[in-house]
């Protein structure tokens, strides 16, 4: 089983969270010209690394925050976990 | 080749089984092939076999990394069915099924194909509704399919939970008598022997570490076991696909998710059927062996271990129980994982690409199994005759960009949750 450290709440059991896949996905800023492909980028594609992946988690069953994991595909090693508005 | 039959088998017998034939070769890479496919799992064996057979291609070698049939063809819970809504679905997966149903004619090979029926049971007066409208969806396209009420599943599966109190009621269910189980090594093994007996390379234990690409052709791979010149290269590799895609500068609508089954402890005949929980996600079916086969839910986060965690098994198990509570009483006898590559609208990629010579075959999510034979056989086509096919002109690669998806869940772009 995965301990997630929430940077809220600190470590917690991988049943109280749920998952929310590649942060770095960017929605394209409101109100700018924005292309097809630039849609197309941001709602179908995504990040695959086998190592290093930066995601989103939302501790759903817990204080209800989204923030962001940098975690190991492979091995399911946990390096780092941030608030949303910090860098990882 | 020699040919399996009864009368071999006796003849074989009487030399206590030593002098069998081998039953594909292990040839060095040779410098040059016509087609390289990358991936001996189902579809990259299945997909070699259709290019020598229907296409007189045979001077083609299959890359693996590791072994054949050690991944996803060695991984699976075994279903085959085409039982889907959308046409392009319905249509490919039934043309599969027609495959299947000869298959162990076809390679001389028996790959167990037992049409015991798929039953996927409703829990709610909507989801019976959801369910006839995709069963007759399914026979405007030619595939069998029957509602079942409460009592005629009463007879049929005994053991689920019919009683007033379950959590989640059965109120009925939607059948396709055709759908059921084939033996998956058998597969994998069975396309290997016919692929190799018309002259195609299998070559285990090579590593593909790069391609050559100049002016936008494909022109050779690069692998652990040297360079390999050739024009047309197809990836049959999965969860895997990101990876070598990224080599190629490649970005694929696919999120690589590991998905974990097992099976429990051998029992004597209980469940003559493929059944699937309509309240949550789970299937399973009972082995030849004895064995409860089962499976559900991704674990449910990017993956690329070929092992899966704790959590999700339990809960997978639980909505089993929820379905058949005789299943409590059972150990598990063994656990593993494979790796998914999750598409965004659940549905599967084989088309030609970009770089002249580069085919894809990608994004089969849970389903690849069924899939085996048609995407082989379709997948062939479209790198033999450098264009898709009917059957698979639906599964293009750009279908992402015009927005002609094909959501047969309609979960949307999680694909953790799909």
């Amino acid at each position: 089983m995965l301990e997630i450290k929430c940077p809220y709440c600190g470590k917690r059991s991988q049943n109280e969270f749920s998952y929310g896949g590649d942060a770095s996905v960017k929605r394209p800023q409101l109100g700018k010209e924005t292309s097809d492909k630039e849609w197309n980028d941001f709602v179908y594609f995504r990040n695959n690394p086998r190592g290093k992946h930066s995601e989103l988690w939302h501790h759903v069953a817990g204080c209800r925050q989204w923030f962001k994991v940098l975690r190991n595909t492979a091995t399911h090693e946990i390096f780092k976990t941030s608030k949303i508005s910090e860098e990882l | 080749m020699q040919r399996y039959s009864i009368f071999s088998l006796i003849k074989n017998a009487f030399s206590n089984h030593q002098n069998w034939d081998v039953v594909w070769r292990d040839p060095e890479p040779k410098k040059e092939y016509d087609v390289v496919i990358v991936g001996g799992g189902g579809h990259g064996l299945a997909t070699a076999y259709y290019l020598a057979k229907e296409h007189n291609i045979t001077n083609v070698a299959i890359l693996e990394k590791g072994w054949i049939g050690g991944g996803n063809v060695g991984r699976n819970t075994t279903i085959l069915r085409s039982n889907y809504m959308w046409d392009p679905n319905g249509l490919f997966y039934e043309y599969g099924m027609k495959l299947w149903e000869n298959l162990s004619q076809e390679l001389n090979y028996n790959v167990m194909y037992s049409p015991r029926g798929i039953i996927n049971l409703a829990h709610s007066d909507a989801q019976l509704n959801a369910y006839s409208r995709r069963g007759n969806s399914m026979r405007l396209n030619g595939i069998d399919a029957v509602m079942l009420g409460r009592e005629e599943l009463k007879k049929m599966i005994p053991f689920a939970d019919f009683s007033t109190s379950a959590r989640f009621p059965i109120f009925g269910g939607l059948m396709q008598p055709r759908g059921g189980t084939a033996r998956h090594d058998a597969v994998a093994w069975g396309y290997a022997r016919q692929a190799d007996s018309m002259g195609v390379d299998i070559i285990q234990h090579c590593e593909v570490t790069g391609f050559d690409v100049r002016n936008g052709k494909i022109e050779g791979v690069q692998t652990s076991r040297g360079n390999i010149k050739t024009k047309k290269i197809g990836l049959c590799v999965a969860g895997s696909t990101s990876l070598l895609a990224e080599k190629l500068n490649m970005k694929l609508p696919i999120e690589s998710h590991v998905l974990q089954a097992c099976v429990s402890e051998p029992v004597k005949p209980f469940l003559n059927h493929v059944v699937t929980f309509g309240a949550g996600h789970f299937y399973c079916s009972q082995s030849d062996k004895g064995e409860m086969v089962m499976g559900g839910d991704l674990d449910g986060y990017n993956s690329y271990a070929q092992r899966g965690n704790l959590p999700t098994l339990q809960h997978v198990l639980s909505e089993g129980v929820a379905m058949f509570p005789n299943l409590s009483r059972l150990k598990i006898l063994r656990t593993w994982g494979g790796i998914m590559d999750m598409s965004m609208d659940g549905s599967p990629v084989i088309d030609k690409t970009h770089i002249e010579g580069l085919y894809l075959n990608f994004g089969w999510c849970y389903g690849g199994f069924k899939a085996t034979p048609v995407s082989g056989w379709t997948f062939a086509y479209t790198i033999a005759q450098n264009q898709t096919h009917e059957l698979n002109s639906k599964y293009k690669l750009n279908r992402f960009n015009t927005g002609y998806l094909i959501d047969e869940k309609g979960v949307g772009t999680k694909t953790w949750i799909g």
